[in-house]
């Protein structure tokens, strides 16, 4: 990403932002332009709302329980290795 | 166990289960108890495989690496001092034997990572001001789409990722690594790690705004 310009920032440059700002890499002057151009910006505001959204939605998916032929399976490993196999 | 295409995995919601939790187990474990052995595993286990399958292609491979890494994590063990946390220790001596196992598969295919837009520059006019903006996604988005399809949009836009961008975006969003410690795991630069995932996270948003765009 090039270095940010002293201008304000246009909704195309915030979209690339927002990762940096979720994540709280932004330094303060330009977090403190991101957050000015979010105030008068209702799309970007829009935006944002739906990228939080998506990590909500991403961070529910999790993987089932291991089967039971696997923990059968991993339970001979266990004992193999025990046994110095 | 069976090949799974990565888009078919099964997924359900996060179990509860934390650091101490994982203290308590590495406790058992080093007593030799089995199932305290049997229960890491099934925490870990899938966390890994999905890694692993960003570095080799064959599932067959990733399989294996990550069976290799429990023997290695079984050896291991007493060794485990815990100035990282159980899960980022599991997930590094992973990465290391898949990354190993990756460039002994000798991929053919680069790891085309193109620098793409977060937000398709059509949808700006010149001045960089949006033309066609995003919409509001109203609170019940999940009962109007459906949380099987949105779920499922999301499990199709992860498997289309570039291997790295899908580590990364797993590591941090899914399995909830702290971003120090996806680049712990996976041996890369803060500043990388976050181009990764905003790419990453701007194509899942995108994926989603498809779907409940088709749908309102």
């Amino acid at each position: 990403m090039s270095p940010l310009r002293s201008a304000p920032l246009v909704c195309q440059e915030v979209v690339e932002l927002v990762t940096d700002y979720l994540e709280g890499a932004l330094s303060r002057r330009d977090r403190r332009r991101f957050e000015q151009h979010l105030a008068g910006c209702p799309h970007c505001t829009a935006y944002l709302a739906q990228m939080r959204e998506t990590l909500r939605l991403t961070g529910q998916l999790v993987p089932e329980d291991l089967s039971p032929e696997m923990q059968h399976e991993f339970g001979d490993i266990y004992r193999r290795w025990r046994s110095g196999a | 166990m069976s090949a799974i295409p990565f888009h078919r995995l099964p997924w359900v919601r996060r179990r509860a289960s934390g650091v101490d939790d994982d203290v308590r187990l590495l406790e058992r474990l080093r007593a030799g108890e089995e199932e305290a052995f049997v229960t890491l595993v099934g925490r870990y286990h899938d966390a890994m495989l999905r890694l692993a399958r960003t570095f080799v292609r064959s599932h067959a491979v990733a399989e294996e690496v990550v069976q290799d890494t429990w023997v290695a994590v079984l050896r291991g063990v007493d060794r485990f001092e815990g100035r990282s946390s159980l899960r980022t220790w599991l997930l590094t001596i992973l990465a290391n034997r898949a990354r190993t196992a990756g460039a002994r598969e000798a991929r053919s295919v680069p790891d085309s990572d193109g620098a793409a837009a977060a937000v398709d520059g059509t949808r700006f006019d010149s001045s960089g001001a949006w033309s066609s903006p995003p919409e509001q996604w109203v609170e019940d988005v999940e009962e109007r789409v459906g949380a099987v399809a949105l779920r499922g949009q999301i499990l199709t836009a992860l498997g289309a990722m570039p291997a790295r961008q899908r580590a990364v975006v797993m590591l941090r969003d899914v399995d909830g690594l702290r971003s120090d410690e996806v680049c712990e795991v996976l041996a890369l630069t803060p500043a990388n790690e976050r181009v990764l995932l905003h790419r990453g996270r701007s194509r899942l948003r995108q994926a989603l705004e498809d779907t409940i765009g088709a749908a309102s």
